[in-house]
């Protein structure tokens, strides 16, 4: 179990991180490293990998918008329905349940504010249970998923010191 | 220009310059450097820590302290040694807050180093006590340490290094740049050479909580070595705050009174600003140091492992972040792998001689660096050596 656990903090800092180097930081062997991370992503403990990307670097202008949805909760299921529903959109990135003055908060990412508007209104607003909508829209990303996005911080040692 | 040489006094004259210095030129004119070579963290000082420096300064922080430094930054620290080592001192009187473990070392040796008293240096060293105690008009002894032995100081080599002018004994364990560590053990096997000899032991603990595998043991704690010890700390390394120039020194309040009379004439006090952080280090620190370590001991595993793979012999470090490989299998003198090494392959590590005689045959490679900076020289080492394996 702590194995795992030490496995899962590196690869969650640096999905890339070869089995072998793992196995050389915890002392362990490179096939049982391989084999937990197997099974780990087998029992979707890792539920998959991605990468952060600063599209507008690449002239990307896409357009991302953090929605706070008012929804009257279902007997039996709750939340569970309408949220399962939400995530079916593939422009959906994120649906949390929220504490506080609105339910679910959905992140959703388009090319355009147009886009996304045409999606609130017609797929979003229009579920049933859902009582209302305030979408705000990104406008910069300065940190994401603990990668700082404009300039990574250098270096700023000498070179060589004693 | 005029040669204005002659005016320098002889005594600093007769320091040899600094064998880092040569090669730090070298590296600064070289591009696409990959470098091992540095001696610091690879971390910028936690933002905790930073922010609470803006607060004092906010709150207008911007005098001199007391010549031993704050009372509160003194009275964490007393009860900060208690938890390391065990040991009470007395924040009043038994400890003094110096401008980094540097300053700390050279107060101690100015305040205990008469001309011609001798002063054994466990060799490969840090590279400041031997000019040190060349100021105070000592005389620097290398002593020996070897890599069969992990760099310990072995008791019977020390015994052949005493004379009757022996006077201080300087313990740099975790050690740069070999990353050795002396284990309880090897303390017990000093303490009564040190007592016979009445020696004064200068035990520089900088690097202490970067100790992997095991709880750092201080020679302080052993049985009637308190009083006989200048304990220094300091927070460059464990708390990543080289630049903040903030150390302290512990031990017997006549020793510490003696380096306080010097501190007050020359340096007033330590930066306030330095102070007010090394108090939110102490304070509220544990949890980011405990990160960081843990961090220098995974790659600590890989460059070790990293090293042997491409055919340097290696033995393991357990402290600090310092590898310290034998290049016999090169056939060079440790200048000329490091020379070659960086124009061939941009890739800078120490050469061991830097760090006294003994370290001939040797280079220092530090992995604080990021493990993408790691690989990397390691790929360009492997490549190095390829072409140059006798
Ligand atoms: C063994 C040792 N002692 C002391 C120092 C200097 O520490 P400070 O930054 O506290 O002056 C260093 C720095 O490299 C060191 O390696």
């Amino acid at each position: 179990m702590e194995l795992e656990k030490k496995i899962l903090n590196l690869i969650e800092h640096d999905a890339k991180i070869s089995p072998k180097a793992i196995a050389t930081m915890l002392d362990e062997t490179e096939e049982k490293v391989k084999a937990i991370i197997d099974r780990l992503e087998k029992e979707k403990i890792i539920i998959g990998y991605n990468a952060v990307i600063n599209w507008e670097r690449v002239g990307d202008d896409g357009v991302t918008a953090m929605i706070d949805v008012k929804v009257i909760p279902e007997r039996e299921v709750g939340f569970n329905r309408v949220a399962e529903r939400i995530c079916r959109f593939p422009e959906v990135r994120c649906v949390y349940l929220m504490s506080g003055t609105y339910d679910l908060s959905v992140v959703v990412t388009g090319n355009t504010m147009k886009e996304i508007a045409w999606f609130v209104s017609h797929k979003l607003s229009t579920l049933d249970n859902v009582q209302s909508t305030v979408t705000h829209f990104v406008l910069k990303r300065y940190k994401q998923d603990n990668f700082i996005f404009e300039k990574a911080e250098e270096d700023k040692r000498l070179v060589v010191s004693p | 220009m005029n040669d204005m040489s002659k005016y320098v006094s002889r005594v600093v004259k007769s320091i040899p310059p600094s064998g880092i210095r040569k090669f730090f030129d070298l590296v600064s004119q070289t591009e696409g450097v990959v470098s091992l070579g540095v001696g610091e963290p690879d971390y910028v000082t936690p933002w905790h820590i930073r922010e609470a420096c803006f607060y004092s300064l906010e709150q207008g922080y911007t005098m001199y302290t007391s010549n031993q430094g704050l009372l509160e930054l003194r009275e964490e620290i007393a009860a900060y040694e208690k938890r390391r080592i065990g040991i009470e001192y007395s924040p009043a009187r038994e400890i003094l807050v110096t401008v980094g473990v540097s300053e700390a070392v050279d107060l101690a040796l100015r305040a205990l180093v008469e001309p011609e008293d001798e002063v054994l240096v466990p060799e490969p060293s840090y590279v400041s006590y031997a000019p040190g105690a060349t100021l105070t008009y000592g005389k620097a002894v290398p002593v020996q340490t070897y890599d069969v032995d992990e760099y310990r100081l072995r008791p019977d080599v020390l015994e052949s290094c005493i004379t009757p002018k022996s006077k201080v004994l300087i313990l740099s364990y975790p050690n740069n740049p070999t990353g050795g560590i002396m284990h309880r053990r090897d303390l017990e096997s000093l303490v009564d050479i040190i007592i016979k000899n009445d020696l004064i032991v200068i035990a520089d603990e900088i690097y202490s909580e970067l100790t992997y595998n095991g709880k750092h043991v201080s020679i302080a704690s052993l049985p009637g070595m308190k009083d006989r010890t200048v304990l220094m700390n300091g927070f460059s390394k464990a708390f990543a705050m080289t630049g903040w120039r903030i150390g302290y020194a512990c031990g017997h309040p006549d020793i510490i009174g003696a380096m306080t009379k010097i501190h007050q004439y020359t340096v007033m006090c330590a930066p306030i600003m330095g102070q007010k952080a090394a108090i939110e280090a102490l304070r509220h620190g544990q949890a980011e140091m405990k990160k960081m370590v843990d961090n220098y001991n995974y790659r600590r595993k890989m460059i070790l492992s990293g090293l042997r793979e491409i055919g340097l012999d290696c033995f393991e470090p357990r402290g600090a972040f310092y590898c310290f490989p034998s290049i016999k299998i090169s056939g060079m003198s440790s200048e000329e792998f490091c020379e070659k090494l960086l124009l061939e392959e941009q890739v800078a590590v120490v050469p061991g001689n830097a760090f006294g005689a003994s370290g001939e045959g040797f280079i220092r490679c530090c992995y604080a660096a990021s493990i993408n900076n790691i690989e990397e020289a390691l790929a360009r080492m492997e490549k190095f050596l390829n072409r140059h394996k006798k």
